[in-house]
């Protein structure tokens, strides 16, 4: 009709209110919030306990938790978008609120430019969260001028993260095997990464080669460099960085190929007519 | 819209139908499940592709549907969810968000009859109650045009009736709705004009007027039949003006001349001793005349004339 006199609203200010509104969904579901932000917070807990300080040489002693609270840092931050975007994008297009979303005028990309950055604002919050408690409690340190270095890495890696979550919803056939397809793939790639527990002197070969293809440990080994006690010079890993960014690549190529906005044939009651 | 097609493998879920639907109409899409009202809907919705045929509304083509398409029309599909941790009012408030135009969250509640329970996360309502919300996200957006799949599926009584009044309350309001139902008596009540389909044909087209038109010619005579016959029993009968049938042991005589036909068939009974048990005169109700139509079988005049 000819008096249609509003005008589409801005497509940043949709992108503002999508991110916020996926935070607001996050908040209301305890128990995604307990696996992505407390889980790994437990673990550094539960590691600075057992592990106490250790000897740097030079008659220094430093908390454990400088070597593993970056680690968990990681951690947090890769199953805020990788594992939660996978997991909850899945259900929610089995749930019917894809296609719900594909019937309005909102961009597809808006939608999901909300969850990648929903994704993201809570792994800066687990993120600090971890480092928060690290820094207070254990004395964990960092040099200011690997902050930046730090940053980028956080943002590189999440960003990666973050596609490779879409990636993740795109392949997988339904809701429900979501959570599973995401914890077989994050979990192995967790221990070949350095972040539960350091690989031994002579780990078996393939550990370390798939540690070394993967995208985890490249996010861990360049996050660490910043917080190294050892480490000398730059902390700037433009080798890693460019393998995190190539997987995100990759998982943006899958998820533009794969994604899905139709609920998968059984997954609901399917009533055609 | 003119010579839709759609196929999945070697089904013809929609094979040739054509209609246009005029602005501020309540154009109705009528047939049993699975004769391709959703798949025809869902093509102008710009939710599924096309085979063949030209598509437009609002002078768009749905299959290449922009944000301006979609801006202006509503869409209430089957099948949707909605986030089950957000209150009705703050669903309506997202999703609001994205369009040009939005009508007041309270009227919006009011019209669809879900005013006092803004604040209930969506997970606490009953299916009927969901379904209002899809009503209400679908004219969130004051849409120009608003589809309506199966709107009132699994709904009680009393919720169809609030159902219908809230339909009558935006066509009022010069909304342009077009609606798929297999409820015969949703589309009497609802719509100005009906396409019934079936088999992804049109079958029918009219106003629900015209199509009982077709059946205020026919009277049905009725009785168990006691002779081994199936099928057409015109000769064995003889001289009716109507079309006689015998299925399962029942007769059944379409006729524009009941009285009359009534009286030949009796004294053909009478002369052979025959025994009509359960001998009944009926007027098929508007619910026969849709059942003849989808099954293929003639009801008398076709329904409407216009065959789309």
């Amino acid at each position: 009709m000819a008096d249609r006199t509003g005008r589409l609203p801005s497509r940043l200010g949709l992108l503002l209110h999508q991110i916020g509104y996926q935070n607001r969904v996050f908040r209301r579901v305890p128990i995604s919030a307990f696996f992505t932000l407390a889980f790994p917070m437990m673990f550094l807990l539960l590691f600075a306990a057992i592990f106490g300080d250790v000897a740097i040489g030079g008659g220094h002693e430093v908390a454990s938790a400088q070597f593993y609270a970056p680690g968990l840092a990681v951690f947090t931050a890769a199953s805020a978008t990788y594992t939660n975007i996978g997991i909850s994008t899945a259900i929610a297009r089995d749930e019917g609120i894809l296609r719900r979303v594909s019937s309005t005028p909102l961009p597809r990309w808006c939608y999901l430019g909300g969850v990648v950055g929903s994704g993201v604002c809570i792994a800066v919050f687990g993120v600090a969260m971890m480092l928060a408690v690290g820094m207070v409690a254990y004395g964990v340190e960092v040099e200011m001028d690997r902050v930046l270095p730090a940053l980028v890495t956080f943002v590189v890696g999440s960003a990666s993260f973050a596609m490779l979550g879409l990636a993740l919803a795109a392949v997988a056939p339904s809701g429900q095997s979501s959570p599973a397809l995401a914890q077989a793939t994050m979990l192995p790639m967790a221990f070949v990464s350095d972040i539960f527990v350091p690989l031994g002197d002579e780990p078996a070969r393939w550990l370390l080669v798939a540690g070394d293809v993967l995208p985890l440990k490249a996010f861990v080994k360049a996050f660490f460099t910043a917080f190294d006690p050892y480490h000398v010079g730059s902390a700037w890993e433009p080798g890693l960085l460019l393998r995190m960014a190539l997987w995100g690549v990759f998982g943006a190529l899958v998820a533009a190929r794969k994604f899905r906005w139709e609920p998968s044939t059984g997954s609901v009651s399917r009533r055609r007519t | 819209m003119s010579g839709l097609e759609k196929s999945y493998g070697d089904v013809r879920a929609v094979d040739g139908i054509s209609f246009e639907v005029e602005p501020g109409e309540v154009f109705a899409l009528l047939g049993p499940n699975g004769a391709g009202k959703s798949t025809t809907v869902e093509i102008l919705e710009g939710h599924r592709s096309r085979d063949a045929g030209t598509v437009e509304v609002l002078g768009h083509d749905p299959g290449t549907a922009s944000a301006a398409f979609r801006d202006r029309v509503g869409i209430v599909l089957q099948e949707v969810g909605i986030e089950r941790e957000l209150t009705v009012r703050e669903a309506l408030v997202h999703y609001g968000a994205c369009y040009s135009r939005r009508r007041p969250v309270d009227e919006v509640l009011e019209l669809v009859g879900l005013d006092g329970l803004g604040d209930r996360r969506t997970h606490r309502l009953s299916g009927g109650q969901k379904r209002r919300i899809d009503l209400a996200l679908g004219i969130i957006g004051d849409p120009d045009v608003l589809f309506l799949d199966e709107p009132t599926t699994g709904f009680d009584p009393s919720a169809r009736r609030q159902a219908w009044e809230m339909v009558d309350g935006l066509r009022s309001l010069g909304t342009t709705i077009v609606l798929t139902s297999h409820y015969m008596d949703e589309v009497q009540a609802l719509a100005d004009r009906v396409l019934v389909i079936a088999g992804g044909r049109a079958v029918a087209e009219g106003t629900p007027d015209e199509l009982r038109g077709s059946m205020d010619r026919e009277t049905a005579i009725r009785a168990r039949f006691p002779l081994d016959a199936d099928g057409t029993v015109d000769d064995l009968l003889g001289g009716l003006s109507g079309r006689a049938t015998v299925r399962g042991g029942r007769l059944e005589v379409r006729t524009e001349q009941p009285t009359a036909d009534l009286h030949r068939l009796t004294a053909w009974a009478l002369e052979r001793g025959v025994d009509l048990d359960d001998l009944e005169v009926v007027r098929p109700t508007l619910e026969d005349v849709y059942l003849d139509l989808i099954s293929g079988e003639p009801a008398g005049e076709p329904a409407g004339g216009d065959h789309g």
